[in-house]
């Protein structure tokens, strides 16, 4: 497997669905710092703790003008349930089609389960990655080292 | 652990006791309500060698009563009947609700009107996002999680494991 893209790097540009007919370029946020958190899939427990966790911490997020992004190989209409059902109140990107091509390019695809890693990243408001964090895939990384990259970036 | 326990942190125990646990909970968590009698078995096994402390870490996209119940349980916090509200509330978690809640502090002597007004103004919200915000920083990433004497505990919630982990805690 390809290795995670380091602090330093220029985070690809993407563009994925957000919705069936809404799409979501990287470029649109620069500006400000986004968070792009992967996970390996919807509905599965740790993915579901964190993403769950992370809306919650959302205003915390927001206090440093960052937008939040989930990002996993899941198709628009799992996303639509999931975030539904979870009442989610950020994106979640659909890296389905060619599938997990985005994870690639970030260095976070499994090959062998074909889905991504659970991997963050923060990218600041020029488009520079400046942290990224490869989890354990059925650990839940918590929101901590997001805010302390946060924090480092406003410094 | 980011945040030391101090004083206005709702604490069972002595505070220089040799064994803290610290509890990041949320009313409405299944899991935490299954924990709740286990963390009095472990308290009754230790004693005074262990000092309980909870703090509030409500997941309210998830759980819409979680929030209401902390407010409930920290105003009669207010009133020195802290302890007795959070086991209420988790004996009878399965019945949570807003009624549920008015009864209970009906039940401890408290006036319904003060809780009314509390949850009008959410009057406790700052504590319980203090909670929330120092449990996230320090890695907090559902409910329960517990800290033994700061550092956290990553293992089951069974009791003979809970005793095991305090008891090979280096003081």
């Amino acid at each position: 497997m390809s290795k995670i893209l380091s602090p330093g790097v220029a985070a690809p540009e993407f563009t994925l669905h957000t919705t069936i007919d809404q799409t979501l370029s990287l470029s649109e946020l620069r500006g400000n710092p986004v968070i792009l958190a992967f996970y390996p899939a919807d509905w599965s427990p740790v993915c579901s703790d964190e993403v769950t966790l992370y809306n919650e911490v959302l205003p915390e997020f927001r206090k440093f003008g960052a937008n939040l992004l989930g990002i996993s190989v899941d198709g628009v209409w799992c996303h639509a349930a999931f975030a539904q059902h979870r009442n989610l109140h950020y994106p979640l990107l659909a890296d389905f089609e060619p599938k997990g091509a985005v994870a690639k390019q970030y260095g976070v695809y499994r090959e062998k389960e074909g889905t991504s890693e659970r991997a963050l990243f923060v990218i600041d408001k020029n488009g520079i990655i400046s942290w990224s964090y490869l989890s354990p895939v059925a650990e839940n990384p918590g929101a901590d080292g997001i805010l302390e990259a946060l924090e480092t970036l406003g410094k | 652990m980011k945040v030391p326990i101090t004083v206005d942190d709702h604490i069972e125990g002595d505070l220089n006791a040799p064994f803290t646990l610290v509890e990041y909970g949320d009313y409405e968590c299944p899991f935490c309500e299954m924990v709740s009698p286990i963390i009095k078995r472990v308290q009754k096994h230790f004693g005074k060698q262990l000092t309980f402390v909870y703090r509030n870490f409500p997941q309210t996209e998830m759980h819409p009563y979680a929030e209401i119940a902390a407010e409930a349980a920290e105003l009669a916090g207010s009133h020195g009947h802290f302890w007795e509200m959070h086991d209420l509330i988790y004996e009878n978690q399965e019945a949570l609700s807003l009624e549920l809640l008015f009864e209970l502090v009906e039940k401890l002597g408290l006036s319904r009107t003060d809780l009314k007004n509390t949850l009008e103004n959410k009057t406790f919200e700052k504590k319980i996002r203090n909670d929330f915000n120092g449990g996230v920083r320090s890695g907090v990433n559902g409910t329960p999680t517990f800290f033994i004497n700061d550092l956290r505990y990553n293992g089951s919630f069974e009791y003979d494991e809970l005793i095991s982990a305090l008891n090979h805690t280096i003081i």
